[in-house]
């Protein structure tokens, strides 16, 4: 038994088919995707020293100099929350691993580097509306000038706390902490009537909730 | 009808049909409510909210004192304005006498929200907003325009010249320009109704398209220029409250907005230039006009106007009040009070510039006696307020004000005549309405100055003026003037009442947006969230966390389940999500001494590989939170909070770190979500956890309160003997990646022990059974760990810690402190109600007189399926001294005897802990 590999689950399982079937409604102006998990460190350093060098060196590309800002690595990417924070993912390495070889690199220079690779999940948001969409719930300045590639903040949406990328205008990701995904998730889905062909304005019924946007509870054996 | 051929920008080829008090009225799209009941010579059934006076409609836009009615269909609606209230098919409203009706039926519409950020937010699309808002577009700006009404253009009626063109040509020309630059946002139907500090403006938008009703704009701009023009004022007459009494700019933006003539015989009282357009364009439209005004000379341009139709003007004179029933059918004019017969009798006494927004933010307004009125008097720092609403009021001014070298031109008025201020004429105070909606009038003024009020804030609220739908757009700077006349001191120094959000009523689903139902607030899931749903557990809210509370099976209530749940844990395994609590990774060379200044217990003395159960105080030495600390390495520990105060905790932790204790080497690291645990518990929890791994030694070498790090198909799992029901028990933690499939293989290995999912219902009894509390239910923020039998987790030997100088205080020495005890009722068989009182003194088995003596409070009351009885847990006054006493618990007017004992009741030796 223990031999058997066990299978990851991916926290959004549950809504995969929903953000789908809106993805393939809104072709063209909107989609909505799970990304797949990888493997990410909470990177603490003083920036003022030898440490981001020395992690960059390690990780084979340079750490953003500016927060909220990020810059690519070989398999992922170098995002910075703060002055002495990053998040470094990395989607090939074995989230134990990239965890010790982030953290041997920055203990000499008295960092540290933490494995949350399932603290959050991310959501790709694309198409031309993807802005707009995120406009009505997060209150930053999301203007391409403003927020362009290479970019990335810490804010809310809706009322979660979201980590949003900017990677192009049509073109950004949102990396929430797993118990929160399934609401903002939710809340996107939401969000995205607007987009939707069909509603008129003026005094309608709520959407009804749709299979798969939650779990239905079920009577059988677990 | 008085729908006038060749006015009016509704849309003539379509039609529309409302019912109002139940009689159906067509009108055109672009129609208000108002509109199509003026075309029709009618209004709706109101009568005021004091005195049950007929009421009309008083003017065309969001100033209207009265003319409220209650929406019935599409969706009930109470108190909105029939002038702003669009007309649609198959509205459905009704006249309102005084007050309105909140729905029975929930709102199905949706309500949503878009944030903005720009250069330039232009609030008004008048000749000064779209001015201001092109010139913003051309310098390349991002620019955010929004305009209250459905179309732009605000007080323009066609009749004016701009560069030479009809000015609705220059409307039209600037809209077009403003929609084809790609960095402007252009809103109509947009009120901005609120604006606050550093350029953030609140805006409601009522959708003509979409998917929402209406929308709330968050709108943060660089600069904010207020264009909101300006709100005509009547003059205050007795009996100037009937219906048939409007604004001289309503008759007008009624014809040349909806080609509805007000009246055919019209009397225009004024004592301000303005009105004369009014008498003018209302006589060219047919009606039969004449003009009083107060002042001695009329204006040049305005009496060569009337002269040339025939329109007779009276100058030097006043109207004293009206006449009628329903309606007025008479002015009453001169000090004679001659009757003039009107079906319509038009009021203009100046303009007030609409600064509210420039109020918001704390702009100071100073009287002008040239216009008579309150305007803008030193510039705030990135707010531009241009045109009437900074009191300049010629449409060549307010050009030039709005677009500077670039702006459009417009010819002067010839010789205009000064404005007089004139709040009020002779006649009965007690029927010369100040705010007719409010049924204020003149004489509730002068009641509260003699009342010795002698500021507007106070008449304000003494006299209500002011304070309904409209927030005195009419009636407040009225009420200041007859309040100065009154006490005799100049209007200028008095001052006006102070402008507040919101500038129109803002419905509370407006506000409320989405975050309503399922959206209302988070809710947070643990990675086993779809399995919980699968195997019908009842969840309960923990914070914004849905965790499993009990797994009911068919047939069984809550308390069945527990008790099912609670015996499977002591007889055999249970298995508990615990994923929710609270992981906080603490590294660093002064980790241990951080934790030793939170805890009050000394963390720095524990071993790697070892396990501490840690109480946190707050200054004042009360438990704030408590958990078990993992020393993982010298330097580096994983604390666990309770589930609601992670956040909390975590910030307490970073605020020390970050404010008083700078020097220490420390970094936190919240990983709530990246571990989930998995608590297996009971005495057949060895053998399920030594059958899924295997690899771990599960002998009491791996003794109570140690940790052990293992896989399971490659992946880290750690093992900890952490137990919070007493029994052996393991805490599993694996990335939450994995904790579905680790979860099966506990429960597939658990099954030839029929191992049972509980929830946290279960948990709560068992470790109260043990008496654990849990912080939050059994404490309240004034308990201290000596109340709660837990002196051994504070540290006598350490130097400092937060709460520790506290525990100094005699209070706190008190032996009357409410301490935790057990409870037993002495029936066996009565669960107390939580939150009951405890109650010392019994007098023949009945309450003695109040003050009945408190002793105490219980705190959690369950049953027990080990005890085979219910129990409780209690805060009881010098509690541990009573062991053995009987004290009473009110429970539905009877006192229910209940024994005091110590708080462990299951396995108070710790034997199976072990197992």
């Amino acid at each position: 038994m223990a031999d058997r590999t066990l299978a990851p689950a991916h926290p959004l399982a549950s809504r995969r088919t929903t953000l789908t079937a809106l993805s393939d409604e809104l072709t063209g102006v909107l989609s909505l995707e799970l990304e797949n998990p990888v493997a990410a460190v909470d990177l603490r350093v003083d920036p003022r020293g030898d440490g981001p060098a020395a992690v960059a060196a390690a990780v084979g590309g340079p750490l953003p100099a500016r927060p909220d800002s990020w810059t690519a690595l070989p398999a992922g990417v170098a995002l910075r929350l703060g002055p002495d924070e990053w998040l470094l993912t990395d989607a090939v390495a074995r989230a134990e691993d990239w965890e010790f070889h982030v953290d041997e690199a920055a203990a000499a220079h008295g960092g540290t580097a933490v494995d949350v690779s399932a603290q959050r999940t991310t959501l790709r948001v694309r198409g031309p509306a993807a802005r707009e969409l995120l406009s009505s719930g997060c209150a930053i300045d999301l203007r391409p000038a403003s927020f362009p590639h290479g970019r990335c903040a810490q804010t809310l949406l809706g009322q979660a706390a979201v980590l949003l990328v900017a990677h192009e205008i049509d073109d950004l990701q949102l990396l929430v902490r797993t118990s929160f995904a399934g609401y903002v998730a939710d809340w996107l889905v939401d969000a995205a009537t607007e987009f939707r062909p069909g509603f008129r304005p003026g005094f309608r019924p709520e959407p009804q909730p749709q299979p798969g946007l939650r779990p239905q509870p079920s009577r059988g054996t677990p | 009808m008085s729908r006038i051929d060749g006015y009016g920008r509704v849309d003539r080829t379509r039609t529309v049909t409302i019912t109002v008090d139940g009689v159906p009225y067509t009108g055109h799209p672009g129609d208000t409510v108002a509109s199509v009941l003026l075309a029709h010579d009618t209004r709706p059934h109101n009568t005021s909210v004091k005195y049950g006076r007929p009421r009309g409609i008083g003017a065309a836009w969001t100033e209207d004192p009265t003319g409220l009615v209650q929406v019935e269909e599409p969706f009930p609606e109470p108190m909105l304005l029939a002038a702003t209230l669009e007309a649609t098919d198959g509205l459905v409203v009704r006249g309102v006498n005084g007050q309105g009706r909140l729905s029975e039926v929930p709102d199905l519409a949706r309500y949503d929200r878009r944030h903005h950020h720009c250069d330039v937010l232009v609030v008004g699309a008048g000749p000064a907003g779209l001015t201001a808002a092109r010139a913003a577009a051309r310098a390349g700006q991002d620019v955010v325009l929004v305009d209250d009404r459905p179309s732009a253009g605000g007080t323009l009626t066609g009749t004016e010249t701009i560069d030479g063109r009809p000015s609705l040509a220059f409307v039209d020309d600037v809209v077009a320009e403003l929609a084809a630059h790609p960095q402007v946002t252009h809103l109509q139907r947009t009120t901005a109704f609120g604006h606050f500090d550093d350029g953030f403006v609140l805006a409601l938008e009522r959708r003509a398209r979409g998917a929402s009703r209406q929308r709330v704009h968050r709108i943060r701009a660089a600069r904010v220029v207020v264009a909101a023009g300006a709100i005509e004022r009547p003059i205050v007459i007795e009996d100037g409250d009937r219906p048939g009494v409007l604004l001289a700019s309503a008759a007008r933006d009624l014809l040349h907005r909806h080609g509805v003539l007000a009246g055919r015989e019209v009397v225009v009282f004024t004592s301000d230039d303005a009105a004369y357009a009014a008498a003018v364009d209302l006589a060219d439209a047919g009606a039969s006009v004449r003009v009083v005004d107060a002042r001695e000379r009329a204006p040049r341009a305005g009496r060569r106007r009337c002269e040339e139709r025939g329109i007779p003007v009276e100058t030097g004179t006043l109207v004293h009040g009206t006449r009628g029933e329903d309606h007025v059918t008479a002015a009453l004019v001169g000090e004679e009070r001659r009757e003039v017969r009107c079906d319509l009798l038009l009021l203009s006494g100046g303009w007030n510039p609409t600064a509210h927004l420039f109020g918001h933010v704390g702009g100071r307004l100073a009287y002008d006696p040239a216009l008579g009125a309150f305007r803008p008097a030193a510039p705030l720092p990135g707010v531009d307020v241009v045109g009437a609403a900074n009191g300049t009021f010629a449409l060549t001014d307010v050009l030039r004000e709005a677009g500077g070298d670039d702006a459009p031109w417009a010819p002067a008025e010839e010789d205009p005549e000064p404005t007089l201020v004139l709040w009020r004429t002779a006649g009965d105070p007690s029927r010369q309405f100040v705010d007719v909606q409010r049924d204020a009038t003149v004489a509730d003024i002068a009641r509260a100055v003699r009342a010795g009020m002698h500021s507007v804030e106070h008449v304000k609220r003494y006299t209500t003026i002011g304070t309904a739908h409209d927030q005195g757009k009419t009636s407040g700077i009225i009420a200041s003037g007859i309040t100065a006349e009154l006490l005799g001191v100049p209007i200028g120094e008095l001052g006006t009442t102070t402008f507040r959000p919101p500038y129109t009523p803002v419905a509370f689903a407006a506000l409320a947006g989405r975050e309503r139902g399922d959206l209302f607030d988070p809710v947070r899931t643990t990675p086993l969230h779809a399995w919980h749903v699968a195997a019908d557990a009842v969840f309960e809210d923990v914070g914004q966390w849905k965790r499993a509370r009990h797994y009911p099976r068919a047939g069984e209530d809550m308390t069945a389940a527990v008790l099912r749940e609670c015996a499977a844990v002591r007889t055999s395994v249970g298995i508990m999500d615990a994923s929710t609590l609270g992981k906080i990774d603490v590294r660093g060379p002064d980790a241990a001494v951080f934790l030793d200044r939170l805890y009050t217990n000394m963390i720095s003395s524990l071993k790697v590989g070892r396990v501490r159960y840690g109480v946190m105080c707050g200054n004042d030495g009360m438990v704030v939170d408590d958990g078990t600390v993992l020393r993982l390495a010298d330097d580096r520990f994983l604390v666990t909070t309770t589930t609601g105060n992670a956040a909390a905790v975590l910030d307490r932790m970073e605020e020390w770190l970050q404010t008083e204790w700078t020097d220490l080497r420390v970094r936190l690291t919240s990983v709530t979500d990246q571990w989930s645990i998995l608590a297996v518990a009971g005495p057949r929890s060895r053998d399920v956890v030594g059958a899924v791994f295997p690899d771990v030694d599960t002998s009491n070498d791996f003794g109570f309160m140690t940790w052990r790090d293992t896989t399971l198909g490659g992946v880290p799992v750690r093992l900890a003997r952490i137990s919070f029901s007493g029994e052996l028990a393991y805490e599993v933690s694996v990335s939450s990646w994995y904790a579905p499939a680790v979860w099966e293989r506990l429960l597939a290995a658990g099954g030839p022990h029929g191992i049972t999912p509980y929830g946290t219902e279960t948990m709560h009894v068992l470790r109260a059974e043990k008496g654990y509390p849990i912080i939050g239910q059994d404490t309240d923020g004034t308990v201290s760990p000596h109340d709660l039998g837990m002196a051994w987790a504070v540290s006598s030997t350490k130097p400092d810690f937060i709460g520790r100088r506290s525990f100094a205080r005699a209070e706190n020495r008190n032996p009357l402190r409410k301490q935790l005890v057990s409870l037993l009722p002495t029936d066996a068989t009565t669960k107390l109600p939580e939150g009951s009182q405890i109650v010392g003194f019994c007098d023949g088995g009945r309450l003695p007189p109040p003050p009945v003596p408190m002793l105490g409070h219980v705190t959690s009351s369950y049953h027990s399926a080990e005890l085979a009885r219910p129990f409780a847990l209690a805060l009881v006054k010098g509690g541990r001294d009573r062991l053995g006493e009987v004290v009473h618990v009110p429970v539905d007017g009877e006192l229910v005897p209940a024994r005091i004992g110590a708080s462990v009741l299951v396995d108070p030796e710790g034997a199976r802990r072990d197992g």
